[in-house]
This record gives C-alpha cells, structure tokens and sequence, in this order.
C-alpha cells in the first residue's frame, strides 16, 4: 500500500496536484470558518461560477492565462456580493442565485460557440492533469499570500465575524476587513478551481468549516481543527482517486461528507457527555 | 460636570418615514441616560445614530475632545449567527480590545491583562475557558460587559441589555450596570423597554415620542405629562 503511495507520487502531475492542492484546502478550510459563520457560504458558491464565466469567456478568446484574467473579475463579484448581502433591497441569496446562474450561462455559450466543448468539463469539475508547472507556481505564490494575510489580519477577522456592529460601534473599520475576507475568499476560489473545479471549489471551503464546529468551541481550535481536516481530506480524496481512477474533485468531496457524518456523531456523543 | 455628546435638531427616516424629528439632547459626563419609547419610536434609529453606523437625515450629532470613538463601550443585542459561534468566553472578551490595535496585528500582555481584569470584574472568571455558545442567556450577556468595558471606559451604550433574562438576572443585571456607573464614575447610555427600571436608576430619561419626545432628569420626567402617563396610569405597559 505504501509503495503504491510513493510510486504514485512519482508522476510530476501528482506532485503538482499534491501541493497546490494542500495549499488551497488550507485556505479555503481558513477563510470557509469566518464565510460559514457570517452566513456567507453561498458567496464562494457564487464566485466559483463567476470564476467559470471569466474562465470560459477568457479561453474563448484565446487567452493564454485565462487564471489571471478571472482573478480580478472575481475579486469585483466578490465585493458586489458582500455589497449587495448588507443591502435590504435585492436579498442577498437571490443576487447570489442571479449572479451565478448569470455567470454559467455567458461561460457556457462563450465555450461552447467557440468550440471549447472538451475544456468544460474540467472547468466544470475539476482536473488534476489539467495543472501544469505555471499554474502551480501561481497557486502558490497567491496561497503564500493568503495565508499571511490570513495570520496578520487574525484577530480582525474574528472580530468582524463576531459581531460586525460592535467593531463598527467601537472604531474598528469593519467595512474593510470585511473586504479583506472578501479579497481572500476570491483568490481562494481562483487558485482551487482548476484542480476541484467550478462546481465543487465552495465545497472545500464549506465542509471542513463545519465539520470542525460540530466539534471544537473555541475559536482557535476550529480554525486549526478545519486546516487539519481540509488537507487530510484532500490527502485521503486524492488518494482514493488515483487508485479508484474517480475524479478528484468529486473524491474529496465525497471523503469530507463520510468525516462530516462521523463529526456530527461524535458532536451530538461528546454534548450529551456534558 | 463635562459634556460628552450633544445632539441638536437631529432628524432620522427609516425606509422613507420619519421616526424622528427636530430631537435634541446632551450626554455629560457621569450621567445614566435610559432611552426609552414605544415600538417604532426611533429607538433602534437613534442608537445607529449614535454609534455612527446611520448619518441623521438633518441635524448635528457632536462629540466632544474628550470622546473618541475608542473611548465608547457596546453592548449590542445580540444575533441569532452568535447564539451558537463558537469561541471561547476569553477570546470574546479579548476582541474588545481591538480598536486599540490600529494595525499591529497580535494583542499585548496589557490587552490580556485587561481583559482579565473585566472578566475578574463581572465575575466570570470560572467562565473564561468555556465556550460562549454554552453559556445562558444572563452569562453571555456579562460576557459581552466585559468585552465592552474592554473596548471604552468612559462611555458605555447598552441596548436592551436585559431582554430575554429571568427577573433575578435582570436585576443582578442592573445592578452591575449602576455600580460601574456610580463606582467607576461611567456614563451610561441604556436603550430600555423597561420604564419602571429606568426611572428606578437612572439620572436622565430621554423618552421618543415621535413629536413630543422628552428629554430632561428622571425628577422632571416623573412630573411631566409623558411620565405621569407612562408612569402613573400606563404601568401595565411598562411591564413589558
């Protein structure tokens, strides 16, 4: 089993997937907490369709790095969205449902009278061929800097994501580290769609969020708990997948709801217990 | 005895009507301001106002150069999202202290150090380690105290602070409030339902009326028609 492992991470392309991959379930597991409590988990949800338009439209037009062009599209949806969610007018789940679904469509048609037809799919769904070598290193660079925005901007992020009036009220300027929350979640959902696909990306910043809630209590520990079981579950999917020949994407997913199952038991065991 | 905030001709629409019009009033210091007034007086309208998260529509809301934003203390009614966050009573308390961070992006042993130093106040010291969402309603309410002395000492702004507590809470409640009041000298503004209490402990009374708000000392609200009515006759109503 463990030569298999190691012989499996002989090919460039699994080593390429292992490290963006481990860098992206770090940052969605970080950022998915604060998304998740605020009752945002339908933002990354959006803009990962937003993020498939930008692509799709981006490659139709032959773009050599469609990546970087859909990262500042996506970064002007995530603002308009968190905009539109603090505003009573158009309710913020339906904007979400408009924008996405908007989205979609301009990505589909833009592929499909374009004749992109074999490209969709792995934006749809995710690909780890589909990294090469300039992706990886793009990953990284912006996963790096998620990461350290994500440390410095701490104990801010709690504090909005507590109680955003009581910041506001106290001085702390609330309306941009909310901003900040949005600017990371948006280059989160870029750097991980390729490998887990448009579809499937919030799932890797939804799931570990709530796994870990149903088990820890104090702030801290479920933001690490979340990072540990973000990149176990990516490890453990990615796995699966090879030796399986399942889609990654899809394996993760599925791997992160049977530890979804299991925390939510152990959850109710240990409240019981108290 | 200085003043703190002084609010002149304010006027505030919410979704195109007029709650409130032509309101003045001043905060000095040491004063125990209770705002009170019916359902759909302003009340909620005004504290935005006040805590600058709404512009009045007219009028003037000043502070004065000894009051700085920082200096201010909130206890907000709380959301149905932080029933059940989950985060630890210290960690809550502790995040108080951020407007005293500027950008620095860790908290200091002096921000430790006071944040113990309220929780030691309020009583809660064998809550620190606990999580906030076990906690009753009357706990997490002294959590979110303390978390607010952390934040400003001069000036604390409570609204409704007691709602959804037993009565021997709320009074245990009130009596925390009074005692940082009178003992460490904090003005305090309550947004309140509960015109018995409010006329019981506090200095000032400002009670919203749409055009006939009144603002003065608890002594003349008490002799006033608005008080006599509310007070007097009305006092089914004010159990509420």
């Amino acid at each position: 089993m463990i030569s298999d492992i190691i012989e499996m991470f002989q090919n460039d392309f699994m080593i390429r997937a292992l490290i963006g991959g481990v860098l992206v379930s770090l940052c969605a597991s970080l950022l998915g907490v604060s998304l998740v409590l605020k009752r945002y988990s339908m933002i990354g949800d959006g803009l990962s369709h937003v993020g498939f338009g930008a692509l799709a439209v981006a490659s139709a037009f032959g773009s050599a790095a469609p990546l970087q062009v859909a990262v500042p599209v996506v970064i002007i949806a995530a603002f308009f969205l968190l905009r539109l969610s603090g505003n009573s007018k158009v309710k913020g789940d339906a904007a979400i449902a408009l924008i996405s679904t908007g989205a979609l469509a301009i990505g589909i048609t833009a592929a499909s009278v374009s004749g992109l037809n074999t490209d969709i799919n792995s934006y749809l769904f995710g690909s780890i061929i589909a990294m090469d070598k300039t992706d990886v290193i793009f990953c990284s660079v912006l996963s790096a800097f998620i990461l350290v925005m994500y440390v410095f901007f701490y104990n801010k992020i709690f504090a909005v994501t507590f109680d955003e009036n009581f910041a506001k009220a106290t001085g702390t300027k609330a309306g941009m580290y909310n901003m900040v929350i949005a600017l990371l979640t948006a280059l989160t959902i870029v750097v991980g769609m390729k490998m887990m696909g448009s579809m499937l990306i919030s799932s890797l910043v939804i799931f570990p969020a709530v796994i870990s809630m149903r088990i820890c209590s104090r702030f801290k520990t479920v933001i690490i708990t979340s990072a540990a079981v973000s990149v176990i579950c990516f490890l453990t999917g990615l796995i699966l997948s090879y030796f399986y020949s399942a889609p990654t994407g899809a394996s993760i997913v599925i791997v992160n709801m049977i530890v979804l199952l299991i925390a939510s038991f152990v959850g109710t065991f240990v409240k019981k217990r108290r | 005895m200085g003043e703190l905030i002084s609010c002149r001709n304010l006027a505030f629409s919410y979704e195109d009507v007029d709650v409130i019009k032509d309101l003045s009033f001043t905060i000095s210091e040491g004063d125990y301001l209770c705002i009170v007034g019916e359902n759909g007086s302003g009340k909620s309208t005004l504290t935005k106002g006040l805590l600058g998260l709404k512009v009045p529509d007219k009028g003037k809301i000043i502070f004065s150069d000894e009051l700085k934003r920082k200096d201010i203390g909130y206890l907000p009614q709380q959301t149905p999202a932080q029933k059940d966050f989950p985060a630890s009573v210290f960690e809550v308390v502790l995040s108080g202290r951020l407007n005293s961070r500027g950008l620095r992006p860790f908290y200091s042993k002096n921000d430790k150090k006071i944040a113990l130093e309220n929780i030691n106040r309020l009583g809660i010291e064998d809550l620190m380690r606990r999580s906030y969402r076990d906690l009753s309603g009357g706990q997490q309410q002294r959590v979110l105290l303390a978390r607010a002395l952390c934040a400003g000492r001069k000036l604390l702004f409570l609204d409704e602070p007691v709602t959804g507590l037993d009565p021997i809470v709320t009074e245990e409640m009130y009596r925390i409030i009074d005692e940082l009041n009178k003992k460490e000298n904090i003005t305090i503004v309550m947004v309140s339902h509960d015109i018995t209490s409010a006329v019981k402990y506090a200095t000032h009374i400002l009670h919203l009326n749409f055009e006939k708000s009144f603002f003065g000392t608890t002594k003349d609200y008490k002799a006033s028609p608005l008080g006599q009515y509310f007070f007097g006759e009305g006092k089914e109503e004010s159990d509420k």
